[in-house]
């Protein structure tokens, strides 16, 4: 996958938690869960729906690399190269 | 011996949802008007079945994200509750949220979510990596009131009522005694079920040969009748505010009726098979603590859910209660929208309210052939039957492993 398209996986996935995140004025380099109304719970389906999908395991200590859009997409380039 | 004010207590708001119905005045026109709610679901592994279904606005009372995150009781519980303030008018300027108790029935809760967790990852080979961590918080037993609390932001307490089908009525028992106490100063009661999504349940009670059978959905609840053969499931909710007569009259509340009494007991002797002269002693301990006779009640709301045993257990119960009690009329709730579970007592007590005002007595339908072991003296059948007024109900709930509940609320009256 391109890092245009995780990014869409991403924000695919944040719209199917919550189908009224707006993305318009989204600063891709701060956190996630300050510019929309996520929660811990709501980061967890993330990871989970990941592990669905791509059948990522993403250890409890590598959380924070999904902190931001672009962490997101750095770290999950390596993953899902083949994807 | 008459009670102070601020002992007596009284239903002030309802919200409700139900087969075919989303408001006190749609349920009371369809079961005036002897219209059925119950349509089929076809439930994975069980097929096509019988069943009541709710439909109602999810998503007024909060977000779909907030649906999803949560239970189908959940969602229930905060559209009834939310209906239930609007309705008493209700905005918390009245009352302190700190000092406002939610007090929920359920006949079981988790059976569902667990089953779709089960479901979830077969595809995953059974993989638990994939089971969700949504499953705790949906599935502990006090989901539905949690969820009321969070959505209305009320920090008093809140917890639910495991009384089988009793519980409705349990909640409502438990609601008014809280208020006696002065534990709280204004409550949530009810009783809620989302039953309907889980195939376990109608497979235990086909199991039991207790799941209701019929190619005409609406005709398939029939207590009384010489054709029943079961239970049509229903998932449903109703929610009533709950006030002490004191307070609710200093705020000029719209009061529906007062609890006048209310008893429960249980069998002790039968996991499944309910037993009449505990039912009767139930009734008979509700009207005593009302400091009524039996022929003070106007209306005996039924539990019967179109079970052989069952109803005519109750019946025998009703007969021996109610003997000679000629202006006493008898009904039952199910026939019309199936058996809501823990939601049953308080939404068949909720489609009965409206007689205070309306002096209709509502019909039992789907009564083509009577069971000679179910004839009760003054049953209304088919058609609505209309009195010069109505005083008093006694609204019955029984469960599994013998428990039983009788409320009886009476026509409000000042002084």
């Amino acid at each position: 996958m391109t890092r245009e398209e995780i990014k869409d996986v991403i924000l695919e996935i944040i719209e199917d938690i919550d189908e009224e995140a707006e993305f318009d004025n989204l600063d891709a380099d701060a956190p996630l869960r300050d510019q929309l109304d996520l929660d811990s719970m709501d980061f967890l389906d993330i990871v989970m729906e990941l592990r669905k999908r791509y059948q990522l395991q993403i250890p409890e200590d590598e959380y924070p690399e999904l902190a931001t859009l672009t962490s997101c997409v750095n770290y999950l380039e390596p993953k899902l190269k083949d994807a | 011996m008459q009670q102070s004010d601020s002992q007596r207590i009284v239903i002030t708001g309802v919200g409700l949802t139900a087969p075919g119905a989303s408001s006190l005045d749609q349920f009371r026109a369809n079961l005036l008007a002897g219209k059925s709610g119950i349509t089929t679901l076809d439930l994975r592994y069980m097929g096509v079945h019988p069943a009541g279904i709710c439909t109602f606005d999810e998503t007024r009372y909060r977000k779909k994200r907030e649906n999803k995150r949560g239970s189908r009781a959940g969602c229930i519980s905060v559209y009834c509750a939310n209906e239930a303030l609007e309705d008493a008018g209700i905005t918390f300027e009245e009352y302190d949220r700190s000092t406002t108790g939610v007090y929920l029935g359920l006949t079981e809760h988790g059976t569902v979510e667990t089953e779709n967790e089960v479901y979830n990852i077969s595809k995953f080979d059974y993989n638990v990596d994939y089971w969700t961590h949504h499953h705790n918080p949906r599935t502990v037993l006090n989901n539905p009131a949690g969820e009321v609390t969070m959505n209305l932001g009320i920090t008093g307490p809140h917890y639910t009522i495991g009384a089988a089908c009793a519980a409705g009525n349990a909640a409502l028992i438990q609601g008014a005694q809280m208020l006696r106490l002065g534990e709280v100063d204004f409550a949530l009661c009810g009783g809620i079920s989302e039953c309907v999504g889980s195939f376990g349940i109608f497979a235990s009670f086909k199991s039991q040969g207790a799941l209701a059978e019929h190619p005409d959905p609406i005709r398939a609840s029939r207590p009384f009748d010489m054709q029943r053969n079961g239970i049509v499931i229903s998932e449903g909710g109703c929610v009533f505010t709950l006030e002490r007569l004191d307070s609710a009259l200093q705020r000029g509340a719209k009061i529906y009726g007062e609890l006048a009494g209310y008893a429960m007991n249980s069998d002790a002797r039968d996991f499944v098979l309910p037993y009449g002269p505990r039912q009767q002693q139930c009734m008979e301990m509700a009207l005593k603590r009302a400091g009524m006779d039996a022929g003070d009640i106007t209306i005996v709301n039924t539990h019967a859910t179109g079970t052989r045993q069952g109803d005519v257990e109750e019946c025998s119960a009703i007969r021996k209660t109610f003997a000679g009690c000629t202006s006493t009329y008898i009904n039952n709730t199910k026939s019309s929208i199936g058996h809501a579970m823990g939601a049953a007592g308080v939404l068949e007590l909720a489609g009965n309210l409206p007689s205070f005002t309306d002096h209709y007595v509502h019909p039992t339908i789907n009564l083509d052939q009577l069971d000679p072991d179910c004839a009760m003296q003054g049953l209304v059948s088919g058609e609505p039957q209309k009195l010069a007024r109505v005083d008093a109900v006694l609204n019955n709930s029984f469960g599994m492993l013998g428990i039983n509940s009788v409320v009886v609320v009476k026509s409000f009256v000042a002084g």
